[in-house]
Formats: C-alpha cells, sequence, structure tokens
C-alpha cells in the first residue's frame, strides 16, 4: 500500500527520499490533491435560506442569484435554443425529402386553357395551370408564336408582368426581369428561369400538357 | 493513475460554454446555408441533393445534441 512502486502506480508517486514510515505527516510526505483547495468566493452561492445548496428547489439553479452563475445559465440556455433551431433545420429537410418522395410533379392532366381565335397577335392572356390556384401567362408574339410561362417569379413569387414590346417579363416587387422568348432570368433577384408550361394546339383549341421546371 | 478530477470554476465553465456556442453557431449557420442550397436546388427540379442535404443536417443536428450534452454535464 505504501511501497514506492504501488505509489508509483497508482500515481501516488512522491520524492522517494521523503516516501518513508518515519516521515509520514511531515511536510512534503502528503501526495498532492489530498487537500481540497480553497474555493473562490465567486463559485460559492449563499441561498437566501442559508440551506446548502443540494437541497434548493431546482428552480433555484435556473435562476441564479450570483451573475457569474445567471452569465453560465443564460448562455447555456442560448446553446439550447440553438440546438432546438438546429432541429427545426433538420424538420425543414425532411419536408423537402417527404416532398420529393410525394406524387410526381412533373405529371399534369391536358387541360384547355384558350382559343386561338381569341388570343390576336401580340397579346397575352392568363390562365391557371395545374392547379387553380397556379397562375400562368399565355403569350401570342407578333411573329404567331405561342409561349406560356408560369407567372410566379421564381425569386419571391410575385406575379410576373409581360411586356411585349420590350420583350420581357417584368417582376415589379425586386425589378426582376425574364427574357419573354426563353423565360430565363436576364436581370435582377430570381435564382432560376420561369418554368414553362408545355402546349398543344388543336384546332383553334390550346392546350396545357405539362410543366417543365429548370435549374438554369 | 489519473489524479482526481476538480469540479470546474464558475469562470472555468463560462469559457466552455463559449467554446461550446461557438461550435454550435457554426453548425447552425452550416445547417441554414444547407437548408437555402438544398430549397432551390429541389425547387430547380434537382432533387440529387436532397438525401445528401438530409443526411449532413441531421449528423450537424446529432453533434449539436451532443455538445448541449456535454455542456449539462458540466
Amino acid at each position: 500500500m505504501n511501497d514506492p512502486q504501488s505509489r508509483f502506480e497508482e500515481g501516488r508517486a512522491i520524492d522517494p527520499r521523503v516516501d518513508s514510515p518515519a516521515r509520514e505527516g511531515l511536510t512534503g510526505t502528503a501526495r498532492g490533491g489530498l487537500y481540497e483547495p480553497t474555493r473562490d468566493p465567486e463559485d460559492v452561492t449563499q441561498a437566501p435560506d442559508q440551506r446548502p445548496m443540494a437541497e434548493q428547489p431546482h428552480w433555484r439553479k435556473d435562476f441564479a442569484i450570483d451573475v457569474p452563475e445567471d452569465d453560465f445559465v443564460a448562455r447555456r440556455d442560448f446553446a439550447r435554443f440553438l440546438v432546438l433551431i438546429s432541429g427545426a433545420f433538420v424538420a425543414g429537410q425532411a419536408w423537402i425529402a417527404a416532398k420529393s418522395l410525394g406524387p410526381d410533379r412533373h405529371t399534369h392532366q391536358r387541360v384547355r386553357i384558350a382559343s386561338l381565335a381569341a388570343l390576336a397577335p401580340g397579346s397575352a392572356t392568363m390562365f391557371a395551370y395545374p392547379e387553380a390556384h397556379d397562375s400562368c401567362l399565355l403569350i401570342r408574339t407578333k411573329d404567331g408564336q405561342l409561349l406560356a410561362y408560369s407567372q410566379k417569379c421564381t425569386h419571391l413569387s410575385c406575379a410576373v408582368v409581360p411586356r411585349l414590346e420590350q420583350g420581357i417579363l417584368h417582376c415589379p416587387c425586386h425589378e426582376g426581369i425574364f427574357d419573354l422568348l426563353t423565360g430565363r432570368n436576364i436581370a435582377g433577384p430570381p435564382p432560376r428561369p420561369l418554368p414553362i408550361i408545355e402546349l398543344e394546339v388543336a384546332g383553334d383549341d390550346v392546350f396545357a400538357v405539362g410543366v417543365r421546371v429548370r435549374q438554369s | 493513475m489519473s489524479a482526481p478530477q476538480r469540479p470546474l470554476t464558475r469562470a472555468q465553465r463560462t469559457t466552455v460554454v463559449y467554446g461550446v456556442l461557438c461550435f454550435l453557431l457554426l453548425l447552425v449557420v452550416v445547417q441554414l446555408w444547407l437548408l437555402t442550397a438544398t430549397m432551390n436546388a429541389w425547387l430547380g427540379d434537382d432533387e440529387a441533393v436532397v438525401w445528401p442535404a438530409l443526411g449532413a443536417s441531421a449528423a450537424c443536428f446529432l453533434l449539436s445534441l451532443g455538445l448541449l450534452g456535454y455542456l449539462f454535464r458540466r
């Protein structure tokens, strides 16, 4: 128990010159860490009822009365909120993943949207596709070409406005501009082109048959 | 072999909590970037990044939980 080898193995090694039974208890024979150091007053909390902290109710630990302890608790709670936010981000990612597993976003019904005769060259009209709240634009250029795009700006979903004479689709919210002939984002904050509505013309009727979303 | 561990002083615990907060902030910013980038890609019809991004975000969350657990054990 007290031989130098076992002291060494147990991490209690001390200078062998003073490690003898005859000097036990004298200065220099006590191993390190034997005595608890005096606690800094900054580290001592005295509850108002003078009872030890171990006997205090739990809420007193969360509503500290000392400034250093309150600093610690406030920052620890901030860390807890950050982890909560982190969990919310994971939930958002999971929502996107779940939506990507859902029904195919690109399969749509064939819907009649306009009469060709009613749409003069150099004009535009609105229609809803594929759902009733999905506003779209059908444009007939001066040379007779039919174009259709989703009307939702790819920036923040404001409605874009066709400016046929300038050859653009303009989003008035943040000055986003799309090319009229291709739907590509050419100026302003929109990050992606407008989705194209695929069309079919049968006689005098114009049908929407699909939506093509593009990354760039 | 190891000497008995003394409890941390309040000043030391505050230093630890600041360190943990730095890591947590970094992780949350990474997750915010992941979410915006994934949403942008998904809205642009690119679904290839959805699942890897979910895995990366979940890993960040688990790391955050571990750091918070460490903080509450102190």
